[in-house]
């Protein structure tokens, strides 16, 4: 009777310990693959996209959200790994302190403004902790460094804490570069990669685009050590440094890792300049006729005479017209750097200017629609110089050359992010890597309506279309999600793979906070 | 001895179920074991639940049952496409039931009967892929009632009597599958209503049309447990008037579904005894789980349920092997309310097989020991959330599946007394 009971309770215990078991459960392994791919030990490198900057910052959810963390955690369930290492910051504020100083602005939230608006704004509820001069220490499978352009990841010294104040060193590469004068690359490299994602090049553009062309197009330039921060690299300088980078990371002399590039997307396509039209200008009947009189004789006289001097081309002379009309929709005034300067010539006879009139006029014209504002110059464009009604910004006083990114600077950015993109796609079939065009997804995201991505509508609308952050130009982490779902596919089609994808409805979009003063 | 602890594994291994919905099929270990039919037998007072119309065919003058189960219930979930996977680990849950039966006279007996006849418990692992439906969720509903059996004839009785519920719920769910605080903490709800009470009631019918065959019928009401001004405390929400979530109160429904069981029992000779019952539970008024906040900036959650009425089929034998050890053994099919397209993680069940089997231990006349178990099966089911548009436009969310599959393990053990 006694045993009977023991039994009993033997039995009852061994079937309660049973839990639900599927039949081809993730967990027993095997259900995926990682092909002919290695993801034993991932390595990646880039700039902050790589990194998971958002919203003007780098901050710990971001981290988490970033590409090649999402990858790393696709590439455990088809394959044991030695795990995912980045170099977390602090705190999710996202501003950096370089000996309690601070170097780097908190991230953005999105705001309720004082007339209900929902606007971006620096988040305030907490200060910067990340203090550069704390050195963390191993190494991390996470080599974006945000900033970086592809000639950076090269750079001895990029890492040295003594030079981010001077401008000479990277303060984000600072926090965890193995040695004062190591390279990205190089530790990258002394962590033995079996597998490597490359995303880098979009500083080499994006810097002069945000600028708004204030920099050079450094064409034939190969000397980076004369590059401005905001110039354009070379394009065979880029092809150059990214051929020896891919060829110490995938070359048989080299690490001999599989990896995925990750090409360079159209700058134009970015929310950055798409938020400030180039004509918000809104102006009553008598001012309109007031500026159209100010400016009647330059049209009129001035323009057409230096045609017939033979200086101005007719269809320069037209472009440089200025002509306002009542309404909200007023073209903004410009410098041009593009355009013949009529300073001088203006000064002298048979126009006779004062300096003051003639430098004013000297390379003006008028914004057209193909003229880019940066999201930056919102807060300037309209505002009064010193409270002067009657100085104001991109009306009376002309928009400086930063503060446009005109059709011709665009040119400059599409050519070179179009070399750049050759080379790219040459150096991936020269080492049977993988690579993502990711030039054309974020073309499709910018495309009317943007994208249905997995059945999640995705574009490339400011705040609203989920996949840029509030600074315009970063993503959001749905975005980079889309980002590491198609890295994922591009892998188990160049690798014969079978990685899970990437559920992109699951990562979010912009961070809603008021703490923001 | 020996013969008896082999026909026990024999039974053990043919053992019976569980239901559907978020009903807990647990309301009687002598029931229980027998696939919880009982409708249409007479064993103990058990029958203040089975069929309150029987209790009047006990001999004894004074009849008491209690007993508990320990609920092991566990579902794992996975979707391929994504590498997703998360597991329940669901606290166990402890049904019990306590019922009563004095014999005022040879035609009439009155009883007392408590019981737990639906509950659910399940927790998934928090903020897993599917917590936009539900975290964890306690559902649990006391039954008083107190009850009259009337013996109509020799051979035909009724009873029946008012119920007294007392239900509580705690449920836990993630406002969507995205949504954080500044911190990435997910945005979350918990509704909490509990000591809400309503009312009910029970009959039913027993017929003797030849010696050792019983018939009967036995139902059960419907009962909206309306809970009013429950609590809803909201987690983790960005400080912004865009998301003006905050704690306020809340009123719902939540239905207990009416029960129908119709059944007989053939008691073959002095050993055997066969017993059939079908149950019909009419799940069809659980169509929507509605949330109404007392904020009025919160708008009302709405979640689709959409069961349908479901059946449940019972067999149970019982083998009287001497005067101390009688051994039970049952199975049933339950048809889950669940329809396809509604399957939320919050009570995942599709239709199951379910082995039970048990015994009785006389340990004097009046005294005996009543334990069972009850194994159910589910088969894997690739099944998801995804509520119809045109029936149910007030949703918003997004199709959630994969693949589920579900356990249940339930031991159980009672006290028969009868004096």
């Amino acid at each position: 009777m006694k045993n009977y009971f023991k039994y009993m309770a033997v039995l009852a215990l061994g079937i309660v310990s049973c839990e639900p078991e599927l039949d081809n459960a993730i967990e027993d392994g095997g259900l995926y693959s990682n092909g002919s791919a290695d993801f034993s030990n991932y390595v990646a490198l880039g700039n902050s996209l790589t990194a998971g900057y958002a919203d003007g910052a780098l901050y710990i959810t971001g981290q988490e959200n970033s590409y090649p963390n999402i990858l790393a955690e696709k590439f455990a369930l088809a394959q044991d790994t030695d795990g995912f290492t980045q170099p977390l910051v602090n705190d999710n504020a996202g501003g950096l302190l370089l000996g309690g100083t601070v170097i780097a602005q908190n991230r953005f939230v999105l705001a309720v403004d004082a007339e209900g608006n929902p606007a971006p704004a620096r988040y305030t509820g907490a200060a910067p902790t990340t203090d550069i001069t704390n050195k963390l220490s191993g190494s991390f499978n996470n080599m974006g460094v945000p900033g970086a352009k592809s000639y950076h990841l090269v750079a001895p010294g990029y890492g040295n804490v003594n030079g981010v104040a001077a401008g000479a060193a990277n303060p984000y590469f600072a926090r965890f570069a193995s040695a004062d004068n190591a390279t990205v690359l190089g530790d990258a490299l002394a962590q033995n990669p079996t597998f490597f994602t490359l995303w880098i090049g979009n500083n080499d553009v994006l810097s002069f685009a945000t600028s708004g062309g204030a920099g050079e197009f450094q064409l034939n330039n190969t000397d980076f050590t004369t590059y401005g921060p905001n110039d354009i690299t070379d394009p065979n300088a880029f092809a150059f440094v990214y051929n020896s980078i891919v060829q110490q990371l995938a070359g048989a002399e080299g690490a001999g890792a599989e990896g995925v590039l990750i090409n360079i997307p159209d700058v134009s396509n970015i929310p950055f300049f798409k938020v400030v039209p180039s004509n918000p200008i809104p102006l009553d009947e008598a001012t309109a006729g007031a500026l159209n009189a100010q400016f009647g004789a330059y049209n009129t006289q001035i323009l057409p005479g230096l045609v017939q001097a033979g200086l101005l081309t007719e269809a320069e002379a037209n472009s440089r017209k200025i002509t306002f009309a009542a309404g909200s929709q007023n073209f903004m005034t410009i410098v041009d750097e593009d355009l013949t300067d009529i300073t001088g010539i203006l000064q002298q006879p048979p126009f006779s200017l004062d300096a003051q009139t003639a430098g004013l006029l000297g390379q003006l014209r008028q914004a057209t629609s193909a003229d880019l504002i940066p999201l930056t110059s919102a807060s300037f464009v309209g505002t009064a110089v010193d409270g002067n009604p009657m100085l104001v910004n991109g009306v009376s006083v002309p928009l400086g050359d930063e503060h446009v990114l005109t059709a011709a600077e665009q040119e400059l950015v599409a050519n070179a992010t179009a070399m750049y993109n050759q080379a790219i796609q040459g150096i991936a079939d020269n080492y049977s890597l993988g690579l993502v065009d990711a030039n054309s997804l974020l073309e499709q995201i910018d495309s009317d309506g943007g994208l249905l991505y997995q059945g999640t509508p995705i574009s490339s609308r400011f705040v609203e279309g989920g996949a840029f952050s509030l600074d315009g130009v970063h993503l959001t982490p749905r975005g980079y999600a889309v980002i590491a779902n198609e890295i994922v596919n591009e892998i188990n089609t160049t690798y014969s793979a079978d990685v899970p994808n990437v559920n992109v409805g699951d990562y979010g979009t912009v961070t809603l906070s008021q703490d923001v003063q | 001895m020996k013969r008896l602890f082999l026909l026990g594994l024999v039974m053990m291994a043919t053992a019976i179920t569980y239901a559907g919905g978020y009903r807990v099929s647990l309301q009687g270990q002598r029931g229980l074991a027998m696939g919880h039919t009982g409708v249409a037998v007479v064993n103990n007072a058990e029958l203040a639940f089975f069929n309150p119309a029987g209790l009047v065919f006990l001999e004894n003058k004074i009849n008491a049952a209690v007993g508990v189960s320990a609920v092991f219930s566990d579902v794992v979930w996975q979707n391929d496409e994504f590498g997703q996977m998360a597991r329940t680990d669901s606290p166990t849950g402890t049904p019990f039931y306590a019922y009563f039966s004095y014999k005022l006279s040879e035609k009439f007996t009155l009883g007392l009967a408590a019981y737990t006849p639906y509950g659910s418990s399940v927790a998934w692992e928090k903020d897993w892929a599917g917590s936009h439906l539900v975290n964890d969720i306690e559902l649990a509903a006391i039954y008083v009632q107190a009850l009259a059996s009337y013996k109509i004839t020799d051979n035909l009785s009724v009873g029946g009597g008012p119920i007294y519920v007392n239900g509580s719920v705690n449920f836990n769910r993630n406002l969507n599958r995205t949504l954080t605080d500044l911190e990435g903490n997910r945005s979350n709800v918990t509704i909490d209503a509990s000591g809400v009470s309503a009312w009910g009631w029970s009959a039913g019918a027993m017929w003797e049309p030849v010696d050792s065959l019983r018939i009967g019928v036995n139902y059960r009401s419907e009962i909206l447990v309306e809970a009013e001004n429950g609590d809803a405390d909201f987690q983790n929400i960005p400080n912004s008037p865009l998301t003006p979530f905050e704690d306020t109160q809340f009123d719902a429904t939540l239905p207990l579904p009416a029960e129908l069981s119709i059944g007989a029992s053939y008691q073959l000779n002095d050993q055997w005894l066969f017993a059939f019952d079908y149950n019909r539970t009419f799940w069809d008024v659980y169509r929507s789980l509605d949330l109404d906040f007392a904020q009025p900036g919160i708008p009302d959650s709405n979640n689709p349920r959409n069961y349908k009425d479901a059946s449940i089929y019972r067999f149970g034998l019982q083998y009287t092997a001497n005067e101390t050890f009688t051994l039970r053994a049952g199975y049933y099919f339950d048809e889950s309310p669940v329809q396809s397209g509604y399957f939320a993680p919050e009570t995942p069940r599709n239709d199951s097989n379910n082995f039970t089997g048990g015994l009785s231990v006389n340990v004097t006349d009046k005294i005996a020991i009543d334990a069972s178990f009850l194994y159910s099966r589910f088969e894997e089911v690739n099944e998801s959330y995804d509520p119809d548009p045109s029936e149910f436009p007030n949703y918003e969310g997004e199709a959630f599946g994969g693949t589920y599959k579900s356990s249940a393990f339930v031991p159980g053990l009672g006290v028969t007394i009868k004096i």
